[in-house]
Protein backbone atom coordinates (compact mmCIF):
# COMPACT_ATOMS: atom_id res chain seq x y z
CA UNK A 1 0.00 0.00 0.00
CA UNK A 2 1.35 3.66 -0.84
CA UNK A 3 -0.77 6.86 -1.38
CA UNK A 4 1.08 9.82 -2.08
CA UNK A 5 -1.39 12.63 -1.47
CA UNK A 6 -1.24 16.54 -1.45
CA UNK A 7 -3.45 19.06 0.48
CA UNK A 8 -3.53 22.20 -0.82
CA UNK A 9 -5.72 25.74 -0.01
CA UNK A 10 -4.76 28.71 2.20
CA UNK A 11 -2.87 29.46 5.13
CA UNK A 12 -5.50 29.33 7.77
CA UNK A 13 -7.86 26.58 6.29
CA UNK A 14 -6.32 23.76 7.92
CA UNK A 15 -4.39 22.42 5.53
CA UNK A 16 -1.10 21.49 7.06
CA UNK A 17 -3.42 20.39 10.83
CA UNK A 18 -5.10 18.36 8.15
CA UNK A 19 -1.84 16.49 6.95
CA UNK A 20 -0.79 16.16 10.09
CA UNK A 21 -3.88 14.43 11.83
CA UNK A 22 -3.52 12.30 8.53
CA UNK A 23 0.03 11.13 9.07
CA UNK A 24 -0.59 10.48 12.76
CA UNK A 25 -3.09 8.35 11.83
CA UNK A 26 -0.85 6.50 9.65
CA UNK A 27 1.34 5.88 12.71
CA UNK A 28 -1.14 4.46 14.56
CA UNK A 29 -1.47 1.97 11.80
CA UNK A 30 1.74 1.32 11.41
CA UNK A 31 2.45 2.91 8.21
CA UNK A 32 5.58 4.61 6.98
CA UNK A 33 4.27 8.05 6.78
CA UNK A 34 6.41 11.65 5.76
CA UNK A 35 4.61 14.85 6.13
CA UNK A 36 6.59 17.91 4.21
CA UNK A 37 4.92 21.34 4.34
CA UNK A 38 5.74 23.81 1.84
CA UNK A 39 6.61 25.56 4.45
CA UNK A 40 6.75 29.92 4.27
CA UNK A 41 5.98 33.50 4.79
CA UNK A 42 3.03 32.21 1.85
CA UNK A 43 1.87 30.10 5.29
CA UNK A 44 0.08 33.68 6.34
CA UNK A 45 -2.85 34.10 4.44
CA UNK A 46 -1.49 32.94 1.03
CA UNK A 47 -1.61 29.43 -0.59
CA UNK A 48 -0.02 26.80 1.83
CA UNK A 49 0.58 22.68 0.54
CA UNK A 50 1.50 19.50 2.09
CA UNK A 51 2.84 16.52 1.10
CA UNK A 52 1.72 13.22 2.79
CA UNK A 53 3.01 9.98 1.96
CA UNK A 54 1.88 6.46 3.81
CA UNK A 55 3.32 3.65 2.86
CA UNK A 56 3.79 0.00 4.18
CA UNK A 57 7.56 0.48 2.67
CA UNK A 58 10.52 2.75 3.65
CA UNK A 59 9.86 5.98 1.80
CA UNK A 60 12.05 7.67 -0.14
CA UNK A 61 11.00 11.02 -1.60
CA UNK A 62 9.10 13.40 0.67
CA UNK A 63 9.24 15.38 -1.99
CA UNK A 64 7.03 14.56 -5.31
CA UNK A 65 5.94 15.99 -8.99
CA UNK A 66 2.93 13.35 -8.85
CA UNK A 67 0.45 12.64 -6.41
CA UNK A 68 -2.65 9.60 -6.26
CA UNK A 69 -4.79 11.91 -4.56
CA UNK A 70 -4.76 15.73 -3.98
CA UNK A 71 -6.98 17.84 -2.10
CA UNK A 72 -7.71 21.21 -3.50
CA UNK A 73 -9.46 23.87 -1.39
CA UNK A 74 -8.64 27.04 -3.49
CA UNK A 75 -8.39 28.37 -7.34
CA UNK A 76 -4.67 28.58 -7.22
CA UNK A 77 -4.42 25.16 -5.90
CA UNK A 78 -6.98 23.67 -8.22
CA UNK A 79 -4.50 25.71 -11.15
CA UNK A 80 -1.36 24.13 -9.71
CA UNK A 81 -1.80 20.31 -8.90
CA UNK A 82 -4.97 19.25 -10.98
CA UNK A 83 -2.62 18.44 -13.87
CA UNK A 84 -0.36 16.68 -11.47
CA UNK A 85 -2.60 13.53 -10.11
CA UNK A 86 -1.38 10.88 -11.90
CA UNK A 87 -3.62 9.32 -14.49
CA UNK A 88 -6.59 7.21 -12.85
CA UNK A 89 -5.76 9.42 -9.41
CA UNK A 90 -7.97 11.41 -7.10
CA UNK A 91 -8.80 14.82 -7.29
CA UNK A 92 -11.26 16.32 -4.59
CA UNK A 93 -11.97 19.36 -3.98
CA UNK A 94 -14.76 22.21 -2.53
CA UNK A 95 -16.25 23.79 -5.33
CA UNK A 96 -16.89 27.01 -2.88
CA UNK A 97 -14.93 29.68 -4.19
CA UNK A 98 -13.81 27.97 -7.64
CA UNK A 99 -14.98 29.30 -10.66
CA UNK A 100 -12.98 27.31 -13.00
CA UNK A 101 -14.00 23.91 -12.03
CA UNK A 102 -11.04 20.55 -13.09
CA UNK A 103 -11.57 19.65 -16.73
CA UNK A 104 -9.40 16.36 -16.24
CA UNK A 105 -11.46 13.22 -17.33
CA UNK A 106 -8.53 10.84 -16.48
CA UNK A 107 -8.86 11.28 -13.16
CA UNK A 108 -11.47 10.52 -10.43
CA UNK A 109 -13.27 14.27 -9.87
CA UNK A 110 -15.40 14.18 -6.44
CA UNK A 111 -16.67 17.24 -5.57
CA UNK A 112 -16.96 17.94 -1.98
CA UNK A 113 -19.12 20.59 -0.27
CA UNK A 114 -17.34 20.68 2.36
CA UNK A 115 -18.29 24.93 3.46
CA UNK A 116 -22.22 23.69 3.52
CA UNK A 117 -21.38 21.50 5.44
CA UNK A 118 -19.35 23.18 8.14
CA UNK A 119 -22.45 25.95 8.17
CA UNK A 120 -25.16 22.83 9.05
CA UNK A 121 -22.51 21.50 11.32
CA UNK A 122 -22.46 25.05 13.03
CA UNK A 123 -18.41 25.20 13.49
CA UNK A 124 -16.53 26.83 10.53
CA UNK A 125 -12.99 25.44 12.38
CA UNK A 126 -13.69 21.84 11.81
CA UNK A 127 -14.03 22.57 7.47
CA UNK A 128 -10.45 20.09 7.55
CA UNK A 129 -12.11 17.31 8.90
CA UNK A 130 -14.63 17.34 6.68
CA UNK A 131 -12.47 17.07 3.86
CA UNK A 132 -10.25 14.77 5.58
CA UNK A 133 -13.49 12.60 5.72
CA UNK A 134 -14.20 12.44 2.47
CA UNK A 135 -10.44 11.72 1.87
CA UNK A 136 -10.36 9.26 4.01
CA UNK A 137 -13.75 7.33 2.60
CA UNK A 138 -13.07 7.99 -1.62
CA UNK A 139 -9.42 6.44 -1.11
CA UNK A 140 -10.63 4.27 1.85
CA UNK A 141 -7.22 5.19 3.61
CA UNK A 142 -6.92 4.21 7.88
CA UNK A 143 -9.65 3.16 10.25
CA UNK A 144 -11.51 5.76 11.94
CA UNK A 145 -10.27 4.38 15.11
CA UNK A 146 -6.56 5.58 13.54
CA UNK A 147 -7.70 8.90 13.01
CA UNK A 148 -9.25 9.60 16.28
CA UNK A 149 -5.99 8.59 18.07
CA UNK A 150 -3.76 10.63 15.89
CA UNK A 151 -6.38 13.21 16.38
CA UNK A 152 -5.22 13.32 20.29
CA UNK A 153 -1.52 13.21 19.42
CA UNK A 154 -2.15 16.47 17.43
CA UNK A 155 -4.69 18.00 19.82
CA UNK A 156 -3.09 19.78 22.77
CA UNK A 157 -4.88 18.37 25.93
CA UNK A 158 -6.83 21.05 26.44
CA UNK A 159 -8.70 20.78 23.28
CA UNK A 160 -9.36 17.04 23.78
CA UNK A 161 -13.52 17.94 24.72
CA UNK A 162 -13.49 18.84 21.06
CA UNK A 163 -12.76 15.93 19.68
CA UNK A 164 -16.48 14.26 19.36
CA UNK A 165 -17.14 17.65 17.04
CA UNK A 166 -14.17 16.68 14.95
CA UNK A 167 -15.39 13.22 14.63
CA UNK A 168 -18.58 14.10 13.83
CA UNK A 169 -17.04 16.41 11.15
CA UNK A 170 -14.91 13.55 9.71
CA UNK A 171 -18.22 11.30 9.69
CA UNK A 172 -19.68 14.32 7.63
CA UNK A 173 -17.16 14.27 5.18
CA UNK A 174 -17.53 10.42 4.77
CA UNK A 175 -21.40 11.08 4.03
CA UNK A 176 -20.92 13.57 1.34
CA UNK A 177 -18.83 11.34 -0.89
CA UNK B 1 10.75 -0.32 24.71
CA UNK B 2 11.34 2.18 21.78
CA UNK B 3 8.99 4.06 21.53
CA UNK B 4 8.39 5.79 17.75
CA UNK B 5 7.35 8.75 17.49
CA UNK B 6 6.66 11.12 14.51
CA UNK B 7 8.51 14.35 14.65
CA UNK B 8 9.94 17.14 12.63
CA UNK B 9 13.68 17.21 12.09
CA UNK B 10 14.32 20.19 14.09
CA UNK B 11 12.19 18.72 16.87
CA UNK B 12 14.36 15.24 16.99
CA UNK B 13 17.45 17.44 17.00
CA UNK B 14 16.48 19.00 20.72
CA UNK B 15 15.08 15.79 21.92
CA UNK B 16 17.84 14.06 21.04
CA UNK B 17 20.00 16.54 22.75
CA UNK B 18 18.38 16.15 26.40
CA UNK B 19 18.22 12.14 25.83
CA UNK B 20 22.09 12.39 24.84
CA UNK B 21 23.30 14.42 28.37
CA UNK B 22 23.88 17.47 26.61
CA UNK B 23 25.24 19.86 28.85
CA UNK B 24 24.41 23.63 27.19
CA UNK B 25 22.69 24.30 24.25
CA UNK B 26 22.98 28.23 23.17
CA UNK B 27 21.56 29.54 20.13
CA UNK B 28 19.43 32.28 18.30
CA UNK B 29 16.38 31.63 16.66
CA UNK B 30 16.09 31.61 12.99
CA UNK B 31 14.14 30.51 10.04
CA UNK B 32 14.26 27.06 9.54
CA UNK B 33 15.80 25.65 12.53
CA UNK B 34 13.70 28.13 15.31
CA UNK B 35 12.04 24.75 16.35
CA UNK B 36 15.48 23.63 18.02
CA UNK B 37 15.32 25.93 20.37
CA UNK B 38 11.64 26.03 20.59
CA UNK B 39 11.34 22.42 21.62
CA UNK B 40 14.00 23.04 24.14
CA UNK B 41 12.56 25.68 26.04
CA UNK B 42 9.79 23.32 25.99
CA UNK B 43 11.27 20.35 27.40
CA UNK B 44 12.65 22.49 29.92
CA UNK B 45 15.45 20.19 30.31
CA UNK B 46 17.13 22.58 33.20
CA UNK B 47 14.72 21.10 35.49
CA UNK B 48 15.14 17.31 34.64
CA UNK B 49 18.78 16.69 33.55
CA UNK B 50 20.19 19.89 34.52
CA UNK B 51 20.99 20.98 30.71
CA UNK B 52 21.69 24.60 30.05
CA UNK B 53 19.06 26.53 27.38
CA UNK B 54 20.09 29.45 26.24
CA UNK B 55 18.70 32.18 24.00
CA UNK B 56 21.92 34.24 23.47
CA UNK B 57 22.02 38.19 22.23
CA UNK B 58 22.85 37.15 18.90
CA UNK B 59 24.66 34.46 17.13
CA UNK B 60 28.05 35.40 18.00
CA UNK B 61 27.47 35.29 21.36
CA UNK B 62 26.01 31.63 20.95
CA UNK B 63 29.01 30.29 19.57
CA UNK B 64 31.50 32.10 22.37
CA UNK B 65 29.58 30.84 24.52
CA UNK B 66 29.88 26.96 22.96
CA UNK B 67 33.33 27.64 22.99
CA UNK B 68 32.97 29.20 27.04
CA UNK B 69 31.03 25.42 27.33
CA UNK B 70 33.56 23.70 26.00
CA UNK B 71 36.76 24.63 27.05
CA UNK B 72 35.50 23.24 30.45
CA UNK B 73 34.95 19.79 29.22
CA UNK B 74 31.38 20.47 28.77
CA UNK B 75 29.00 18.54 26.02
CA UNK B 76 27.99 21.95 24.01
CA UNK B 77 25.94 22.57 20.84
CA UNK B 78 24.00 25.53 18.72
CA UNK B 79 22.37 25.04 15.62
CA UNK B 80 21.57 28.51 13.08
CA UNK B 81 20.46 28.37 9.64
CA UNK B 82 23.00 30.12 7.03
CA UNK B 83 23.39 33.54 7.69
CA UNK B 84 23.67 32.78 11.40
CA UNK B 85 26.39 30.42 10.78
CA UNK B 86 28.03 32.81 8.26
CA UNK B 87 28.38 35.02 12.32
CA UNK B 88 29.37 31.67 13.65
CA UNK B 89 32.36 31.22 11.72
CA UNK B 90 34.39 33.15 13.70
CA UNK B 91 34.22 30.84 16.37
CA UNK B 92 34.18 28.07 14.88
CA UNK B 93 37.85 28.98 13.72
CA UNK B 94 38.65 29.62 17.28
CA UNK B 95 36.81 26.26 17.97
CA UNK B 96 38.83 24.27 15.38
CA UNK B 97 42.39 26.28 16.83
CA UNK B 98 42.02 25.27 20.49
CA UNK B 99 41.08 21.76 20.02
CA UNK B 100 37.98 22.16 21.28
CA UNK B 101 35.04 19.60 20.80
CA UNK B 102 31.14 20.55 20.44
CA UNK B 103 28.91 20.10 17.68
CA UNK B 104 27.04 22.85 15.21
CA UNK B 105 24.25 22.26 13.45
CA UNK B 106 23.36 23.99 10.15
CA UNK B 107 19.86 23.81 8.55
CA UNK B 108 20.37 25.48 5.32
CA UNK B 109 18.49 27.69 3.49
CA UNK B 110 18.71 29.95 -0.16
CA UNK B 111 21.27 31.90 0.18
CA UNK B 112 23.87 34.23 -0.58
CA UNK B 113 23.22 37.42 1.80
CA UNK B 114 19.60 37.05 4.36
CA UNK B 115 18.47 34.90 1.17
CA UNK B 116 15.45 32.93 1.19
CA UNK B 117 14.31 30.59 4.42
CA UNK B 118 13.57 27.36 1.85
CA UNK B 119 16.08 24.77 1.86
CA UNK B 120 19.13 25.00 0.37
CA UNK B 121 22.54 23.19 0.45
CA UNK B 122 24.77 26.56 -1.28
CA UNK B 123 27.07 26.14 2.10
CA UNK B 124 29.07 23.51 1.28
CA UNK B 125 32.09 25.22 0.40
CA UNK B 126 31.69 27.12 4.05
CA UNK B 127 30.94 23.68 5.85
CA UNK B 128 33.98 21.53 4.11
CA UNK B 129 36.49 23.78 3.09
CA UNK B 130 36.61 26.28 5.55
CA UNK B 131 34.67 29.18 6.09
CA UNK B 132 36.04 30.24 8.82
CA UNK B 133 39.67 31.70 8.16
CA UNK B 134 43.06 29.33 8.62
CA UNK B 135 43.99 25.62 7.95
CA UNK B 136 41.32 24.06 9.81
CA UNK B 137 38.75 21.47 9.37
CA UNK B 138 35.08 20.14 10.53
CA UNK B 139 34.01 16.73 10.75
CA UNK B 140 30.10 17.21 8.72
CA UNK B 141 28.28 15.02 9.06
CA UNK B 142 25.07 15.14 6.50
CA UNK B 143 21.69 13.80 7.82
CA UNK B 144 18.98 12.39 5.16
CA UNK B 145 16.34 11.45 7.31
CA UNK B 146 14.94 12.79 10.77
CA UNK B 147 15.95 9.53 12.37
CA UNK B 148 19.94 10.75 11.23
CA UNK B 149 19.02 14.15 12.70
CA UNK B 150 18.34 12.18 16.09
CA UNK B 151 21.43 9.90 15.70
CA UNK B 152 24.25 12.57 14.20
CA UNK B 153 23.90 14.40 17.50
CA UNK B 154 24.81 11.29 19.73
CA UNK B 155 27.49 10.62 16.59
CA UNK B 156 28.40 14.20 16.15
CA UNK B 157 29.20 15.17 19.84
CA UNK B 158 31.15 11.61 19.94
CA UNK B 159 33.05 12.65 17.33
CA UNK B 160 33.66 16.11 18.72
CA UNK B 161 34.98 14.21 21.90
CA UNK B 162 37.06 11.35 20.50
CA UNK B 163 39.23 13.77 18.13
CA UNK B 164 38.62 17.21 20.25
CA UNK B 165 37.26 19.07 16.95
CA UNK B 166 34.12 20.76 16.69
CA UNK B 167 31.40 18.48 14.22
CA UNK B 168 28.83 20.27 12.15
CA UNK B 169 25.71 18.71 11.06
CA UNK B 170 25.16 20.19 8.20
CA UNK B 171 21.22 19.70 7.27
CA UNK B 172 18.82 22.02 5.21
CA UNK B 173 15.43 22.89 5.29
CA UNK B 174 13.41 19.99 3.99
CA UNK B 175 14.67 17.31 6.89
CA UNK B 176 14.24 19.89 9.75
CA UNK B 177 10.85 21.27 8.65
CA UNK B 178 9.56 17.44 7.31
CA UNK B 179 7.91 14.80 9.70
CA UNK B 180 8.65 11.13 9.90
CA UNK B 181 8.89 8.51 12.29
CA UNK B 182 11.62 8.43 14.30
CA UNK B 183 12.86 6.33 17.03
CA UNK B 184 14.42 8.46 20.10
CA UNK B 185 17.61 7.20 22.02
CA UNK B 186 17.09 6.17 25.62
CA UNK B 187 18.17 8.74 28.39
CA UNK B 188 21.89 9.56 29.36
CA UNK B 189 22.54 10.82 32.25
CA UNK B 190 24.86 14.00 31.96
CA UNK B 191 28.52 13.59 32.90
CA UNK B 192 29.73 14.60 36.47
CA UNK B 193 32.57 16.84 37.16
CA UNK B 194 34.29 13.88 38.07
CA UNK B 195 34.17 12.14 34.74
CA UNK B 196 34.66 15.44 33.13
CA UNK B 197 38.01 15.33 34.81
CA UNK B 198 38.59 11.99 34.02
CA UNK B 199 37.32 12.20 30.38
CA UNK B 200 38.74 15.54 29.60
CA UNK B 201 42.18 15.92 31.58
CA UNK B 202 43.02 19.06 29.14
CA UNK B 203 39.76 20.98 30.28
CA UNK B 204 40.24 23.80 32.41
CA UNK B 205 37.61 23.05 35.15
CA UNK B 206 39.97 24.05 38.09
CA UNK B 207 43.70 22.61 38.59
CA UNK B 208 42.37 19.37 41.47
CA UNK B 209 45.45 19.11 42.83
CA UNK B 210 47.38 19.30 39.45
CA UNK B 211 50.62 21.64 39.34
CA UNK B 212 50.03 23.20 36.03
CA UNK B 213 46.74 24.95 35.29
CA UNK B 214 45.23 23.72 31.56
CA UNK B 215 45.18 26.94 29.02
CA UNK B 216 42.95 26.81 26.44
CA UNK B 217 44.17 29.05 23.94
CA UNK B 218 44.24 29.24 19.73
CA UNK B 219 46.58 31.95 20.36
CA UNK B 220 50.38 31.42 20.14
CA UNK B 221 53.06 34.36 19.93
CA UNK B 222 55.43 31.97 18.16
CA UNK B 223 55.47 30.78 14.33
CA UNK B 224 57.56 28.01 15.65
CA UNK B 225 54.94 26.73 17.89
CA UNK B 226 51.70 27.81 15.75
CA UNK B 227 53.05 25.34 12.80
CA UNK B 228 53.60 22.78 15.55
CA UNK B 229 49.94 23.28 16.51
CA UNK B 230 49.23 23.41 12.59
CA UNK B 231 51.30 20.10 12.45
CA UNK B 232 49.14 18.35 15.34
CA UNK B 233 46.02 19.69 13.63
CA UNK B 234 46.88 17.80 10.32
CA UNK B 235 48.05 14.54 11.84
CA UNK B 236 44.41 14.19 13.63
CA UNK B 237 42.61 15.32 10.26
CA UNK B 238 44.20 12.54 8.80
CA UNK B 239 43.30 10.17 10.89
CA UNK B 240 39.79 11.58 10.83
CA UNK B 241 40.43 10.63 6.85
CA UNK B 242 41.63 7.28 7.56
CA UNK B 243 39.11 6.10 10.16
CA UNK B 244 35.50 8.32 9.68
CA UNK B 245 34.16 8.33 6.25
CA UNK B 246 30.71 7.24 6.10
CA UNK B 247 28.53 6.77 3.01
CA UNK B 248 25.32 4.68 1.72
CA UNK B 249 24.60 3.19 -1.52
CA UNK B 250 21.30 2.50 -3.28
CA UNK B 251 21.68 0.15 -6.59
CA UNK B 252 25.47 0.74 -7.25
CA UNK B 253 26.13 -3.23 -7.79
CA UNK B 254 25.07 -3.05 -11.67
CA UNK B 255 25.17 1.00 -11.86
CA UNK B 256 25.74 2.00 -15.92
CA UNK B 257 25.32 6.01 -14.69
CA UNK B 258 25.98 6.91 -11.05
CA UNK B 259 24.27 9.98 -9.30
CA UNK B 260 25.95 11.18 -6.05
CA UNK B 261 24.08 13.56 -3.80
CA UNK B 262 23.83 14.38 -0.25
CA UNK B 263 21.21 14.55 3.08
CA UNK B 264 17.32 14.97 1.83
CA UNK B 265 18.37 15.60 -1.92
CA UNK B 266 19.79 12.30 -2.20
CA UNK B 267 16.14 10.88 -1.30
CA UNK B 268 15.13 12.93 -4.09
CA UNK B 269 17.19 11.05 -6.35
CA UNK B 270 16.28 7.97 -5.17
CA UNK B 271 13.11 8.14 -5.91
CA UNK B 272 13.93 9.44 -9.71
CA UNK B 273 16.07 6.27 -9.07
CA UNK B 274 13.11 3.89 -8.00
CA UNK B 275 11.20 5.43 -11.26
CA UNK B 276 14.22 5.24 -13.88
CA UNK B 277 14.72 1.44 -12.91
CA UNK B 278 11.20 1.14 -13.74
CA UNK B 279 11.96 1.94 -17.41
CA UNK B 280 15.01 -0.54 -17.29
CA UNK B 281 17.57 2.35 -17.39
CA UNK B 282 20.49 1.24 -14.69
CA UNK B 283 21.08 4.12 -12.18
CA UNK B 284 22.13 4.13 -8.91
CA UNK B 285 23.07 6.59 -5.81
CA UNK B 286 26.01 7.08 -3.67
CA UNK B 287 25.60 9.35 -0.93
CA UNK B 288 28.38 10.61 0.93
CA UNK B 289 27.38 11.19 4.98
CA UNK B 290 30.40 12.37 5.99
CA UNK B 291 30.97 15.55 3.40
CA UNK B 292 34.53 15.94 5.27
CA UNK B 293 35.91 13.35 5.69
CA UNK B 294 34.97 12.85 2.05
CA UNK B 295 34.04 9.27 0.68
CA UNK B 296 37.13 10.02 -2.21
CA UNK B 297 38.07 6.26 -2.35
CA UNK B 298 34.70 4.69 -2.78
CA UNK B 299 33.92 7.29 -5.41
CA UNK B 300 37.02 6.79 -7.18
CA UNK B 301 36.02 3.12 -7.42
CA UNK B 302 32.69 3.12 -8.21
CA UNK B 303 33.63 5.62 -11.25
CA UNK B 304 35.74 2.96 -12.65
CA UNK B 305 32.37 1.32 -13.36
CA UNK B 306 30.19 4.18 -14.97
CA UNK B 307 29.41 5.78 -17.90
CA UNK B 308 28.96 9.03 -16.58
CA UNK B 309 27.93 11.04 -12.50
CA UNK B 310 25.48 13.54 -12.32
CA UNK B 311 25.74 15.21 -8.96
CA UNK B 312 22.41 16.52 -7.76
CA UNK B 313 22.75 19.62 -5.08
CA UNK B 314 20.49 22.52 -4.12
CA UNK B 315 23.70 24.70 -5.09
CA UNK B 316 25.45 25.95 -8.74
CA UNK B 317 27.87 23.02 -8.11
CA UNK B 318 30.20 22.57 -5.14
CA UNK B 319 30.90 18.94 -4.11
CA UNK B 320 30.91 18.35 -7.86
CA UNK B 321 34.60 19.31 -7.59
CA UNK B 322 35.00 17.10 -4.70
CA UNK B 323 33.60 14.46 -7.05
CA UNK B 324 35.73 15.30 -10.29
CA UNK B 325 38.72 15.05 -7.83
CA UNK B 326 38.02 11.68 -7.25
CA UNK B 327 37.78 9.83 -10.43
CA UNK B 328 40.29 12.56 -11.34
CA UNK B 329 39.08 12.88 -15.28
CA UNK B 330 38.49 8.96 -15.67
CA UNK B 331 34.23 9.43 -15.99
CA UNK B 332 32.44 12.67 -16.97
CA UNK B 333 30.81 14.50 -14.38
CA UNK B 334 28.49 16.24 -14.77
CA UNK B 335 25.86 18.50 -12.41
CA UNK B 336 22.08 19.52 -11.90
CA UNK B 337 20.87 21.81 -9.09
CA UNK B 338 18.10 24.26 -7.91
CA UNK B 339 19.03 27.08 -6.47
CA UNK B 340 17.74 29.98 -3.91
CA UNK B 341 15.48 27.75 -2.04
CA UNK B 342 13.80 25.89 -5.03
CA UNK B 343 13.64 21.83 -4.65
CA UNK B 344 14.03 19.62 -7.36
CA UNK B 345 11.10 16.76 -8.13
CA UNK B 346 12.00 13.40 -9.01
CA UNK B 347 11.20 14.01 -12.92
CA UNK B 348 13.52 16.82 -13.21
CA UNK B 349 16.48 14.82 -12.33
CA UNK B 350 15.36 11.91 -14.46
CA UNK B 351 14.96 14.62 -17.72
CA UNK B 352 18.38 15.98 -16.25
CA UNK B 353 20.20 12.47 -16.24
CA UNK B 354 18.78 11.72 -19.64
CA UNK B 355 19.99 15.03 -20.93
CA UNK B 356 23.32 14.70 -19.65
CA UNK B 357 23.85 11.35 -20.56
CA UNK B 358 21.21 9.76 -22.85
CA UNK B 359 20.70 12.11 -25.92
Amino acid sequence: MKEEIIIAGFGGQGVLSMGKILAYAGLMDDLEVTWMPAYGPEQRGGTANVTVILSDKPISSPVLDKYDTAVILNQQSLDKFESKVKPGGTLIYDPYGIHRAPTRTDINVIPVSAMDAVLELGNSKTYNMVLLGALLSARNLLSTDAVIRGLKKTLPERHHHLIPLNEQAIEKGRSLV
Amino acid sequence: MEEIRLMKGNEAIAHAAIRFGMDGYFGYPITPQSEVLETLEEQMPWDTTGMVVLQAESEVAAINMVYGGAAAGKAVMTSSSSPGISLKMEGISYLAGAELPALIVNAMRGGPGLGTIQPSQADYFQATKGGGHGDYRLIVLSPATVQEMTDFVGLGMELAFKYRNPVMMLADGIVGQMMEKVVLPDFRPRRTEEEVREQCPWAACGKHGRKQRNVITSLEMEPEKMEANNIRFQEKYKAIEENEVRYSEFMTDDAEYLIVAFGSVARICQKAIEEMREQGVKVGLFRPITLWPFPTKQIAELGKKVKGILTVELNAGQMIEDVRLAVDGGVPVRHFGRMGGIVPNPGEIEEALKAHFMK
